[in-house]
């Protein structure tokens, strides 16, 4: 699969965090890019690196941040030494994040209804036209009522009709990039459900570009078109979709893909799991990253593996990836 | 044979925000977080409750541990009555049935290190003697080194410290051990880990689980019966092989076609569930998933569906079953 002309193209960017224990090494050589409209998801296990790279990408990492190096080139500009004022800019009008909890984002004390007019204050329009552009959005995403329950408090309303306001209040913006950090991750599957095929409605309507960060396979597959697999801080394979989930050559992806209880058919007894713990990243091992848990570890391993092309598109992080196909 | 846990006819039931406001507006006063559930535990056998948050399996397993009264209905564990006992009393049932918490890291308390942590319940309950060893043991019992004793909450892994939970619920060799939801929050790398262990432990020990978790796939892979509970009641209940084979209640097959398949050529699921679940407050007439139910027939609206039998010790209630 071609990767289309990027909106979004993070180039060999590295993060490091100063810590007492020394710099952390959070991100790694990552490389991703996005083409405009495509939905492409990042998985990976905590401590994966996956927040750093979406707060690097809005510009909002804490200050503790060491070094950055590499390039993170949204519609053409640099966002890595970007000033202040203009990633306020992007952030506001070009780049949105839904977060994982709907609760905290909403602000306990404003009644939706303000929150939403207050989000659109770039905007040249008068208070009653906001108003009414509020009640669309909620509309979109299905709000019972949404005339009405714009006076309401985020406390009034439950878990998954929440998130959908955090997503109207997302796209009230009109984003070329919306960033979804793990949205359903504290919602019950049959409102994960919703909130997926909401979040693809919609971005076939507004036509954003979508990254969707999680740690669910399931949701990541059921949404997304291309998939990141990242581990300790690198992204170890990327391809589509399907080259992911039916032809993964990193064996990290393999294994993980495996521990999903959800692609195991028959009920078993032991259910798999990956040995081991994640590598210190203060303390870099040499040679892949993933070398002391992995099943198909030889000699070379202890050399940094080359990112084979798999075919156009598909890429691994392995020394076998081009041996390790599926049969 | 006799169940472990006996489980009649339990209400449970909170006073609602405001009872004067209420009382005014002709709103109910109460609401039932759990209404008439019954279902019985097998001993050494894992049985799982599941539904949507909100369905009161979390209540329900609270008031079996004692945390929260019952109104109506009895709870039998080893063929004695444990609804209505009192504190003192409880005390000696609590040593049998031991709760593993939500969140592994929030549960155990940051400023105690894991020797401590672990040395609890043996002070708790006077088994001071040899305590060290006891520690040591338990250790060893969830697969993790002796030095771990001297960490701090903050120094485990969340596999880690879920283990710890584990090793802490099971100090006292309970017969009973109640988790709630004991991989929510983990990586899937480490969920299988954590599962197996209580798997490893119920050979060893002969401990009986009640698990409570919204996770369908470990369900399936772990669970010898379930219960599925919608608004506070069990719609269906029965071995989980039968249910997941052939699901009865509409709600039940909604819940397991929304088990999303980590496969981009499985097609969507073609059941959904309409709105969002309905207040306590408001129950709904007849057939209380009536209004989200897209098989619904007339007499749903109006008529409670009574329970049925579908093959051996599996029941639902539901009008027009699948």
């Amino acid at each position: 699969m071609a990767e289309p002309q990027g909106l979004l193209e993070i180039d060999n960017l590295s993060v490091s965090f100063r810590t007492p224990r020394g710099d952390v090494q959070a991100l790694r050589s990552v490389s991703l890019k996005m083409g405009k409209g495509e939905i492409v998801g990042v998985i990976g296990e905590s401590g994966c690196g996956k927040s750093t790279l979406i707060n690097s990408t809005i510009g909002l990492l804490p200050s503790n941040t060491g070094a950055i190096s590499g390039h993170i080139r949204f519609a053409g500009n640099d966002i890595v030494g970007m000033l202040d004022r203009d990633l306020r800019r992007l952030r506001g009008e070009k780049i949105t994040t839904i977060f994982q909890d709907p609760m905290t984002a909403l602000n306990p004390v404003l009644s939706i209804g303000t929150q939403m007019i207050a989000i659109q204050y770039r905007r040249n329009s008068s208070p009653h036209e906001k108003r009414l552009r509020a009640v669309e959005f909620l509309e979109k995403v299905r709000m019972p009522d949404a005339e009405k329950r714009l006076g309401q408090y985020p406390h009034q309303f439950s878990g998954g009709m929440r998130q959908r306001i955090c997503i109207a209040m997302a796209l009230l913006t009109e984003p070329d990039l919306l960033i979804a950090d793990e949205p359903t991750t504290a919602l019950d599957a049959t409102l994960e459900v919703q909130v997926i095929r909401l979040l693809r409605e919609l971005q076939r309507d507004i036509g954003c570009s979508v990254l969707f960060v999680s740690h669910h396979l399931g949701a990541v597959a059921e949404l997304c078109e291309r998939v990141a697999i990242m581990y300790a801080g690198e992204v170890v394979e990327q391809g589509s979709v399907r080259d992911i989930f039916h032809d993964p050559r990193h064996p990290y992806t393999r294994k993980l893909l495996e521990c999903d209880p959800g692609r195991i058919l028959e009920p078993r007894p032991v259910l798999p799991s990956i040995e081991g713990e994640l590598p210190d990243l203060v303390h870099i091992p040499h040679g892949c990253i993933f070398r002391d848990r992995c099943p198909d570890r030889f000699e070379r391993c202890h050399e940094r593996p080359p990112v084979e092309v798999i075919k156009a598109g598909h890429r691994a992080a392995c020394h076998r990836a081009r041996e390790l196909a599926s049969p | 044979m006799n169940p472990l846990l006996k489980v009649s006819d339990v209400t449970i039931r909170f006073p609602s925000g405001n009872r004067l406001a209420a009382r005014l507006s002709g709103q109910p006063q109460f609401i039932e977080a759990v209404l008439r559930v019954s279902f019985a535990l097998e001993a050494g056998k894992t049985y799982a409750l599941v539904g949507e948050s909100g369905s009161g399996k979390t209540t329900l397993a609270r008031a079996i541990v004692g945390l929260v009264p019952t109104h109506g209905g009895q709870i039998e564990f080893n063929g004695r009555r444990i609804s209505g006992l009192s504190e003192t009393q409880l005390r000696t049932v609590r040593r049998e049935i031991a709760m593993i918490f939500q969140d592994p890291v929030g549960s155990l308390s940051p400023r105690l290190n894991v020797r401590s942590i672990l040395a609890e319940p043996f002070k708790v309950h006077g088994e001071t003697a040899d305590i060290d060893r006891k520690v040591t043991r338990l250790l060893e019992d969830v697969g993790l080194p002796a030095h771990f004793t001297e960490r701090y909450p903050h120094q485990l892994s969340g596999g880690q410290a879920r283990r710890i939970a584990v090793a802490r619920a099971l100090a006292l060799r309970p017969k009973l051990v109640i988790a709630d939801e004991p991989t929510a929050g983990l990586d899937v790398s480490i969920q299988g880990e954590v599962l197996n262990l209580m798997r490893d432990l119920q050979t060893k020990f002969g401990t009986t689980f009640l698990m409570i978790t919204h996770n369908l796939n470990v369900v399936r892979h772990v669970a010898d019966r379930m219960a599925v509970m919608y608004l506070g009641r069990i719609v269906e209940e029965g071995n989980t092989a039968a249910i997941f084979e052939a699901p009865r209640h509409r709600y039940t097959t909604a819940l397991l076609s929304a088990n999303l398949k980590p496969d981009p050529d499985h097609s969507a699921p073609l059941i959904e569930v309409e709105g969002e679940t309905p207040s306590l407050l408001r129950r709904p007439s007849g057939c209380e998933f009536h209004p989200r139910c897209i098989f619904g027939l007339p007499v749903c609206k109006v008529q409670s569906p009574k329970e049925q039998l579908s093959g051996t010790g599996h029941r639902f209630s539901c009008h027009n079953p699948a």
